[in-house]
């Protein structure tokens, strides 16, 4: 199996700690290409790699910078999704722990992009451990004059601003997000107003997830090697984070188009104790659920969708044998429960009733109707919940539907064989 | 015995450091909750007590309500008192299906104390928490921002809370 690094093409090769050292690498000679460019050519780059956003939501990047540059109202800003909240996804972690300037001279391009003045890094408070070295590369990206005044003789002023969260995985919702960095506690708001036109202080706010960001330097640099590989919908590479009972867990770079056994079979080292699989969850914890019959299919954008998967924060997470699908979903609701700001009913109490059908389930005390009513549910709360995590927390139990049906067998039907 | 946080006394030692911590965040009231994490952090159980809360809503100055709205939204932001050392367990996926419940059981018998009491020195105490992304460390746990896993024996456990004194 191929090894490819190109998003992870700096990570060893210098100092995190040290401008210099990052540009005797190449460093900042995408931001002084871009300061040449028009914002929208730039977006036509991000487009014809056909990036889709890697927060979990899969939105197009080009389009998504040129939409936040058609907005006329003044004050833009640029946010950087940092918050991680996604269960078994730990890419953006070791972006910023090996390539933190590349980060900075991202948010940078994305600021001349869309016009911004400000760039805000909202960072989820588990990896505080990690606030040095991006203050660090803020302060001395500001002593070498790019950020700032004047930034390299453009006439174009731009600063970076580091937040903190405080372990809330709705924060990494977008209209979350804002409110927290805002100084209040993070509940989703209604949608209108969309973010692009009243954002982040009520400005134009242009957001996106660390890994998207940190494709850019790279693709205005030399985007041919990332162009070269891929599918026919899926172009490039992407970062798993792969966990669970594999061997070796941990974030590879994989071109898409790679089968999902050489992820974890090749890449993870295969199944602890040579288990057999027991079910493979993609996306995090709101992502979808199936079993060893999709290891042959391969990691892109388009097969997923054709077999009811999702790549969403591109987390590979392997269960072996020794954890029922039962428990794996109740472990799931747990999750959400707990994380559920409480806000609207159809979540807060939708998540709470699953849950304890899944205990009856478990327990072997569930009636038939309870089935249909937990079915019910499932539907019924990504239609009526306010923000992504309603919409979502029942991925896992609907995609169980399908590929397990057999745990949520007819009682009739599980007395006549028992 | 959990501490009685109306009985914390604000010194003035204690608001020098708050006070550094509001210029440091430049008295800017949108960045609330990283000056509670960073005040939170000064206090040796890692937690807000009322007085500290009175102490800010005055100083930055900031409604009170809208501090005890983000002090108990937060998982991160504690209005009782914790151990010097709290141990936050990892209760996700990934730290489950490698047994954190192995992990839990080892933390519980070597304290002999529960989720909700201290060790009776003061230094520790065990907290439930999500995912921290260190799901490749798994089961993991989180000490004063450190991660520590994967923990598999009590053997290792047993060495990593006696690094803590
Ligand atoms: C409940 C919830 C949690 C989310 N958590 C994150 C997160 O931790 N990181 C992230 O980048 N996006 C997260 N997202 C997606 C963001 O809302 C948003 O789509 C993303 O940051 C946009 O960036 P992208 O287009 O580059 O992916 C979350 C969405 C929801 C609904
Ligand atoms: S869907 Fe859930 S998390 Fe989102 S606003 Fe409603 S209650 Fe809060
Ligand atoms: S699941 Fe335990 S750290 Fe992610």
């Amino acid at each position: 199996m191929q090894n490819i690094s190109y998003l992870t093409e700096n990570f060893g090769k210098y100092d995190v700690f040290s401008i210099d050292s990052y540009i005797n690498i190449g460093g900042f000679q995408s931001l002084r290409k871009a300061v040449t460019m028009d914002g929208d050519d730039i977006a036509t780059i991000l487009s014809d790699a056909k990036i889709k956003g890697r927060g979990g939501a899969e939105y197009p990047m080009g389009r998504k910078w040129s939409q936040a540059r058609a907005v006329k109202r003044p004050h833009h800003c640029v946010v950087c999704n940092a918050d991680e909240g996604e269960t078994c996804t730990f890419k953006d972690r070791e972006l910023i722990t090996n390539d933190s300037f590349n980060l900075i001279e991202a948010m940078i391009i994305a600021g001349w992009a869309v016009n911004a003045e400000d760039g805000y890094i909202y960072m989820r408070a588990e990896y505080s451990h990690l606030r040095p070295r991006i203050l660090n590369a803020i302060k001395q990206a500001e002593d070498r004059g790019f950020l700032g005044k004047n930034i390299l003789g453009t006439n174009w002023n731009y600063k970076i601003h580091l937040y903190s969260g405080a372990g809330a995985y709705v924060c990494g919702e977008g209209t979350a997000l804002i409110r927290s960095i805002e100084g209040k506690a993070g509940r989703p708001r209604m949608k209108p107003p969309f973010m692009k036109q009243s954002g982040l202080f009520t400005r134009p706010t242009c957001i996106n997830n660390v890994e998207s960001l940190s494709l850019v330097p790279h693709l205005l640099r030399d985007s041919t090697p990332y162009l070269q590989v891929g599918t026919k919908e899926s172009t490039g590479t992407k970062l798993v984070s792969v966990g669970g009972n594999v061997n070796k867990p941990g974030v590879y770079e994989i071109a898409f188009g790679t089968t999902v056994r050489e992820i974890i079979y090749g890449l993870a080292g295969g199944i602890q104790g040579n288990r057999k699989i027991r079910l493979i969850q993609f996306g995090g914890a709101s992502g979808k659920i199936s079993d060893a019959r999709i290891l042959d299919i391969p990691y892109s954008y388009e097969a997923f969708a054709a077999n009811n998967l999702i790549i969403g924060s591109g987390s590979v997470l392997v269960i072996d044998e020794r954890t029922s699908v039962i428990d794996f979903l109740r472990y799931t609701q747990d999750f959400f429960l707990h994380e559920s700001c409480g806000q609207c009913t159809p979540c807060r109490e939708g998540n709470r009733h699953i849950r304890i059908f899944l205990e009856k389930i478990k327990n072997g005390t569930y009636t038939d109707e309870d089935i249909q009513t937990m079915k019910t549910f499932a539907k019924v709360m990504p239609m009526s919940s306010l923000c992504g995590l309603g919409e979502t927390a029942q991925n896992a139990l609907k995609s169980a539907f399908n590929i397990f049906p057999e745990v949520f067998a007819s009682r009739k039907q599980t007395e006549a064989v028992g | 015995m959990i501490e009685d946080s109306s009985k914390f006394e604000l010194t003035d030692e204690l608001k020098i450091k708050i006070d550094k911590i509001l210029d440091d965040h430049h008295h800017d009231f949108t960045q609330i909750v990283g000056v509670l994490i960073d005040v939170q952090d000064e206090i040796p159980q890692h937690y807000i007590p009322k007085v500290v809360a009175f102490y800010i809503a005055e100083k930055l100055p900031l409604k009170l309500s809208v501090i005890y709205d983000c002090i108990t939204f937060y998982d991160a932001l504690s209005e009782k008192p914790r151990g010097r050392y709290p141990i936050e367990i990892c209760d996700s996926i990934a730290c489950k299906v490698n047994n954190n419940e192995f992990l839990l059981g080892a933390l519980k018998d070597l304290l002999g104390i529960d989720f909700g009491t201290v060790t009776y020195d003061g230094r520790f105490t065990i907290e439930k928490v999500s995912c921290f992304g260190a799901c490749d460390r798994a089961p993991a746990v989180r000490i004063n921002k450190i991660v520590y896993g994967p923990l598999k024996t009590k053997e290792q456990v047993r060495s990593l809370l006696e690094q803590f004194v």
